[in-house]
């Protein structure tokens, strides 16, 4: 056999999906077990499941810094920003809609779609470091923009975007026309990781998922501020104040809450933690050569648990395999495109090369990477590029 | 009155003394094929009984040597009974006033009474008495009554096309080179239809390609032995040949000697399930290595044939065929196979033999042969167990 035997594994593919915490799997246990009513229900197990649901929604709104009802649960990232971004542009007229160029496919595909039905939108360029540019981003404003969308923490190189700034914009253009667009941000890499209020980024929408922080997947909401209107995308009850028709995902959302509870408790000591295990991690891989960094080293910029290298000529998919038999398991972009074999949008948006954007892998950490995972993992990746070393040419 | 199916047998019929030999290998095909059902050995066709179920039919359209089935009321060879099978038949089938219909009668025994088309107008003429809707009529009816009176009499409406071919098993073994693309299932089912067991053999070259794409040539594999009954695949890891012909050889040579050594290690594997050809998907002229020159350096790597039933096949036949066995969804899924990496800018159109030989001198040949050998995984595959309803 060709298979190596089975070695620690060196999970560092956080991004894509961290695994569900301990006390997220009681969580989930818990609810499956005993609360089976319907939060809609009339009868005493309807409140005792509809008491689940607040409670949850407290814990996630009160991570956010926003009020209860200004939390709408969805079944994860991809759903929240189909909703604010079909959400928004469904509840107006003739509007305009700016969104970095990028954004997670869920936000870009939306837009695309939107823009084939005849609605009028613009993407706003980023720079090399892989930071939006602002002064594009102005130039891009028009009186009848409904909505602005630019995410917190980029899914694939880690760089945390100046949302507050985005703000400021927008407050301009309300001088300028009288009208103020919307700001969602796509806050699904951030969340627990990079410490926000929505109050301080002055988001109106903003989106989180619970399975990049230890919960389940398939469980995610939408900050709504109050007083924004939108459309639903899914019809057919008045649940999450007729925003999300359908019985709530009572499990997932208790263990969404769980992991959140989780994050207040340990964040500030985890997030320190990974910034040190980030750090070792960068300066473990520079002597190897040959490395180009996509995450800039500014860790005032970044988020504190996803590094994005290229290794020029070796192609992303064929060192996620190397690594692979060294027992680490990291990922090409991000993990929606894996299995597409194109280059990384991000990083042909960030001017990267054809080569250098399909050469990409991305690390990341989460609460349970240790400093041996790191050296681990440091290591496997030495003697995976020697062994391709072949494949560059010289 | 039994529900029986009847399954006919072509072109095995007319192979003289080896027929014995191949209507058993039918047989015991259909055996394995057909769990629960039973199988009796007619003079010239197969009756099935407990085979009233749609997924008996559709594998007897996926059993090579089968030239059609029908299903039938298996009666005494008796008019009375005979009518009463046949109005079984039409008032299943919903007969509208205006239907036209024909009975068509084959007597195989002599000693009935009435001759077949004495059966004919008799059974037809009770037939339009019992549903009066019903119009005679010779040419192209609607319905075409079909009788056949042996030992009993057999009634039935519906003939159903099988593929054809012979029986597989009746024709020895080959090793067929499987990638995950769309050609090379296409090329095992052909030789498969000619009675051929086929050995698949896949070349597995991590990290180059991922374990997802060994998972789609078992799906691959499955879905042929549908047609070709449980099949044994055997993968074998090719890193280490690309890369040293990576390394060590001249560019545009890199795809006839990556193919060279296929062939070679197609060769071993032969010897040991006991097969006598090699099978490829390659075609003519598809790609730029496929042309006559690139095919005899290949071929010239082994002692064995190299059987390449789509060489007279365009793209689309392929295509069409691949969708046919049920191949096709799962060969367009975007996992790499083995070879894109190492695709060279320019390869060599038309090498010659000579210029593939004293390439490969800068090869270690065997050892890479012998590791390739030595780290084989054989997968056994079966079709899912069918639904049955």
């Amino acid at each position: 056999m060709y298979h190596r035997p089975a070695m620690r594994r060196v999970y560092l593919d956080h991004s894509a999906t961290s695994p569900a915490l301990q006390e997220v799997v009681q969580a989930v246990r818990e609810v499956l077990e005993h609360v089976h009513g319907n939060p809609a229900s009339l009868h005493r197990l309807g409140l005792e499941a509809e008491r689940v649901l607040q409670a949850s929604r407290q814990t996630v709104a009160a991570a956010l810094g926003a009020n209860p009802e200004e939390v709408v649960f969805t079944s994860g990232g991809t759903e929240a920003n189909n909703l604010a971004v079909f959400g928004t542009v469904w509840a107006r007229r003739k509007p305009h809609v700016v969104v970095s160029s990028f954004e997670h496919s869920s936000v870009l595909e939306p837009v695309r779609r939107l823009r084939e039905q005849g609605v009028e939108v613009d993407f706003c360029s980023v720079d090399r470091e892989g930071f939006v540019r602002l002064d594009a981003l102005a130039d891009l404003l028009r009186p009848h923009t409904a909505l602005v969308s630019v995410m917190l923490v980029n899914n694939e190189v880690g760089t945390v975007q100046p949302v507050a700034e985005v703000a400021r914009l927008l407050d301009e253009a309300q001088e300028r026309w009288g009208r103020r667009p919307l700001l969602h941000t796509d806050a699904v890499q951030a969340f627990a990781h990079v410490p926000f209020r929505v109050g301080d980024l002055r988001a109106d929408l903003l989106t989180v998922s619970a399975h990049k922080l230890g919960g389940p997947k398939g469980v995610g909401a939408l900050y709504v501020r109050r007083g924004v209107r939108l459309q639903p995308l899914i019809l057919g009850g008045d649940q999450e104040r007729g925003l999300r028709g359908g019985t709530p995902n009572l499990a997932g959302i208790a263990g969404f809450s769980a992991a959140v509870r989780f994050w207040e408790r340990a964040g500030d000591g985890l997030r320190a933690r990974l910034r040190e295990l980030w750090h070792r991690l960068r300066q473990a891989l520079e002597p190897l050569g040959g490395l180009r960094w996509n995450t800039p080293s500014d860790a005032l910029r970044t988020a504190p648990h996803i590094l994005n290298v290229s290794v020029p000529g070796v192609r992303g998919e064929v060192l996620v395999h190397r690594l692979e038999r060294e027992g680490v398991y990291v990922s090409t972009g991000s993990a929606c495109h894996s299995r597409k074999s194109r280059p990384s949008h991000v990083l042909l948006a960030m001017g990267r090369s054809e080569q250098e954007a399909s050469s990409a892998v991305r690390v990341s950490l989460g609460p349970d990477t240790t400093e041996e995972d790191v050296a681990n993992a440091a290591e496997a990746f030495r003697v995976s590029l020697e062994d391709l070393r072949f494949l560059v040419p010289s | 009155m039994e529900r029986v199916v009847l399954v006919r047998y072509g072109e095995i019929g007319l192979k003289g003394a080896n027929r014995p030999a191949f209507v058993a290998q039918l047989y015991r095909n259909l055996r394995r094929a057909l769990p629960g059902v039973t199988v009796e050995n007619r003079f010239d066709h197969l009756v099935l009984r407990d085979a009233d179920a749609p997924w008996v039919l559709e594998q007897l359209r996926r059993t090579f040597g089968v030239t059609s089935s029908s299903p039938a009321l298996e009666v005494a060879a008796d008019l009375d009974a005979m009518e009463a099978a046949a109005r079984t038949l039409l008032a299943q089938r919903g007969c509208k006033p205006g239907t036209t219909f024909k009975v068509e009668t084959q007597r195989r025994d002599k000693s009935f009474p009435l001759t077949s088309p004495e059966v004919d107008r008799e059974l037809g003429r009770r037939l339009q008495a019992h549903f009066p809707g019903l119009r005679a009529r010779m040419k192209d009816p609607q319905v075409c009554v079909r009788v056949d009176i042996r030992q009993h009499a057999y009634v039935y409406t519906e003939v159903h096309p099988g593929p054809g071919g012979l029986p597989v098993g009746t024709g020895g073994r080959a090793v067929a080179l499987l990638s995950g693309g769309i050609d090379s299932p296409v090329a095992i089912w052909m030789v498969a239809k000619r009675g051929v067991e086929v050995t698949p053999l896949h070349f597995h070259a991590p990290p180059f390609t991922s374990e997802r794409s060994k998972e789609k040539v078992v799906r691959l594999v499955e879905v042929l032995s549908e047609w070709c009954g449980p099949m044994e695949l055997w993968v074998v890891p090719f890193a280490h040949v690309q890369r040293a012909i990576r390394e060590r050889l001249p560019e545009p040579l890199w795809t006839v000697a990556m193919r060279r050594v296929m062939i070679r290690v197609a060769e071993h594997v032969a010897e040991r399930v006991r097969a006598a050809a090699l099978v490829t998907g390659e075609s003519l002229g598809q790609v730029a290595s496929q042309t006559l020159e690139a095919l005899a350096a290949i071929g010239a790597a082994t002692r064995l044939p190299v059987l390449r039933p789509l060489v007279g096949l365009d793209k689309l036949e392929i295509t069409a065929l691949a969708q046919r066995i049920g191949t096709y969804e799962i060969s367009v899924l975007p996992y790499e196979d083995c070879c894109t990496l190492f695709v060279p800018r320019r390869p060599r159109t038309r090498p010659s033999l000579q210029e593939a030989d004293e390439a490969e001198t800068g090869l270690d040949v065997q050892a890479l042969v012998e590791e390739a050998l030595a780290g084989v995984e054989v997968i056994a595959a079966r079709s899912p167990a069918p639904v049955k309803a």
